[in-house]
């Protein structure tokens, strides 16, 4: 299994560079996350649009056990920054493999499975 | 400079029936095709089903570390399952290898693999079969088509068996009828007893366990979805909707498969159906302990199945709802059309046989399960001219349909969601012939493969179902597939993406959500639920 050093700690990844445990998360490990180039083919530099949704989506985690629907998440992004960069195509701009596989990832949270 | 495609390459290669014996393993197991190992978090939880999945070990490796009389449990495994199972039995003595389903399966035609052939993937299995358990492969070992069972032969078994999405195309053309994802399942189940199981499922199935649904959401999550999908309703329609949800002495219990909370293009679906049952006044309500229909315990096995499979009818129960209607879900169908009710007999005596509380229609294929899917309620309900529709308010898309394996060939259900569609679009086309219906295509992705790490064979085993569509999208234009299966609607844009089809991918109740003329609508409608512009009677 790859690994992620920060601040000399170890943590452990699965395959696709997801963290195995979701409670080691802060906020310098979503840093080495974005950054982390073995997992996407260019690092992610987190600016404060990025932040906020990282946030909504950890948010959303803790109190519901499961990353949001795409739908809620770009319902969130119109009340942030409004209607024009409230939209799925912003939303890939920011995470350019999209938020399921970026936006998870470095929010440390699982990958959602099911019918999905 | 256009990017130029990557070719994709198949290789068909024709050995001799030795050297289909000789086992593929770690050795030549190929990225994209084999599946990542089961989590020792979800092995953990599941241990009394699948033991030793606590273990270290990766497909990879050349140790899989089994446990020590792993041999011994495969052996008694398999024993257990011939006799429990008749059909297994019957269908490791009975095959001719005559070839018909040879070319019929969608990941032989991707992949070219030869062990990919149906009666290749059964073969695996029959070969031990008749090495431990009948006279003439005892003595006649690899001259009568025996092999020794080996831990080469469990890693190819663990490689080609979840290589299927139990899709059951081949078992149409057999001329014996014989059904390989029976075969693959009981395969499953006995690499099981060993701890050797691949990752993508037992997540789900734990998760299912835990909380009623695959994903894991939570109650607060669900209604959370709902009352978000009401919201979105609200601003297309203007009409404002409560949904009724946990809602003791309902009449009728509706399970949708938990994609459709949470994922796109089913949530247009999602809100299809809140719209419909509210504007027939039908007495319902959703549940969020029973709120998946699906159930990934059926790609692994019997008493994994029957684990999730029971919430159903204690949440029934519970709620004193008379009968139970099913959203459009793949697999879920052949798990309750054909096991649900054996599976959890006796039925709570609260159930009654489903009648269509707006037509009086008495469903009697579901007297036994008491479930009714949704496309044959929808039909009833259409057929008997209790709501409006208009159908150019599907008039920017050009419709075709894609029937799902499990609804198709474990249901039947063919004329209802065709019904349906016709009834809520003006232009609708088939696709060949060969394709649809009971000799319908898989999306390449279902039984348990709709997991990142085997995208290569998934795009592969699509393509047969991506060429009968790019044959439609030449012919008539068609810009919009619908299909009635949570997995396709999350497989199919993603093929869509890498076969360069511009088809967008839809539910039969998005269709029936856009064209519903609503009672309390003041105002005409402009856009659809997806948020388009609608475009009525252009060409």
């Amino acid at each position: 299994m790859p690994e992620l050093e920060v601040k000399g700690k170890k943590l452990t990844l699965d395959e696709d560079g997801f963290l195995q445990d979701w409670e080691e998360w802060d906020e310098e490990v979503a840093e080495a996350l974005a950054k982390d180039t073995r997992f996407s083919p260019a690092p992610i530099e987190l600016t404060e649009d990025h932040w906020k949704i990282v946030r909504y989506l950890r948010d959303y985690f803790v109190k519901y056990g499961v990353a949001p629907p795409i739908r809620l998440l770009v319902k969130q992004m119109k009340k942030d920054f409004g209607k024009e960069k409230g939209t799925l195509e912003y939303l890939y701009q920011l995470f350019p493999q999209g938020p399921a596989k970026d936006g998870c990832r470095i929010a440390g949270l699982p990958k959602p499975t099911g019918c999905v | 400079m256009e990017e130029q495609p990557e070719v994709v390459k198949i290789e068909q290669k024709f050995p001799s029936w030795r050297d289909m014996l000789k086992p593929v393993t770690e050795k030549d197991f190929k990225h994209g095709f084999y599946h990542y190992p089961i989590l020792k978090r979800d092995a953990e939880y599941l241990k009394d089903y699948i033991p030793f999945g606590t273990r270290d070990w990766d497909p990879l490796d050349k140790d899989w570390k089994l446990p020590e009389d792993w041999k011994e449990r495969f052996l008694n495994a398999f024993k257990d399952k011939l006799e429990k199972y008749r059909p297994f039995k019957l269908y490791m003595d009975i095959c001719v290898r005559c070839g018909a389903c040879a070319d019929k399966c969608h990941y032989y035609l991707g992949t070219g693999d030869p062990k990919n052939m149906p009666v290749a993937r059964a073969e695996l299995l029959r070969s031990i079969y008749r090495r431990y358990f009948t006279k003439s492969g005892r003595i006649f070992k690899e001259w009568a088509g025996a092999r020794e069972l080996t831990e080469d032969v469990v890693k190819e078994l663990y490689y080609y068996l979840y290589q299927c999405s139990l899709c059951r195309r081949c078992s149409a053309f057999c001329p014996y009828g014989i059904d390989t994802a029976e075969i693959v399942w009981r395969g499953r189940e006995i690499l099981n007893s060993i701890g050797v199981t691949h990752r993508f499922t037992p997540i789900s199935i734990a998760a299912c366990a835990r909380t009623g649904n695959h994903l894991g959401l939570l109650p607060g999550g669900m209604a959370g979805a709902l009352q978000s999908a009401a919201e979105d309703i609200a601003e297309i329609t203007g009409v404002e909707i409560e949904v009724p949800i946990n809602k003791k002495g309902a009449e009728v219990l509706f399970v949708a498969p938990s994609g459709d909370y949470f994922a796109t293009p089913h949530w247009f679906g999602f809100m299809g159906y809140i719209m419909f049952f509210h504007e027939i006044g039908l007495d319902y309500t959703w549940s969020t302990y029973a709120g998946e229909g699906g159930n990934f315990g059926t790609f692994q096995s019997y008493e994994l199945a029957k684990l999730l499979n029971q919430k159903i009818y204690h949440e029934a129960e519970r709620l004193g709802v008379k009968w139970i209607i099913g959203g459009e879900c793949g697999h879920m169908w052949r798990d309750k059309h054909q096991f649900m009710a054996t599976m959890n007999y006796p039925l709570p005596s609260t159930l009654e046989d489903p009648v269509n509380p707006i037509t009086g229609t008495y469903f009697e294929n579901a007297a036994e399960s008491k479930m009714v899917h949704i496309a044959e309620f929808v039909a009833d309900v259409i057929k008997h001219k209790k709501v409006k529709l208009d159908k150019s308010r599907n008039d920017h898309w050009k419709v075709t349909f894609h029937d799902s394996c499990n609804p198709a060939r474990a249901m039947g259900l063919f004329e209802e969601p065709r019904y349906v569609i016709q009834s809520c679009c003006n232009y609708f086309y088939e696709m060949p012939e060969h394709t649809i219906r009971e000799k319908t295509y898989c999306c390449g992705s279902g039984g348990g493969n709709l997991t990142e790490e085997v995208m290569d064979l998934r795009m592969r085993g699509g393509m047969p179902r991506a060429l009968a569509l790019k044959e439609v999208v030449k012919k008539h234009g068609v810009n919009f597939m619908c299909t009635i299966c949570a997995q396709d609607k999350a497989a199919f844009p993603i093929l869509m993406e890498y076969w360069k089809l511009p088809v967008e991918i839809g539910a039969m109740m998005e269709l029936v959500g856009n064209a519903l003329i609503m009672k309390d609508e003041e105002q005409e409608r402009t856009l659809d639920l997806r948020g388009n512009p609608l475009k009525r009677g252009e060409e």
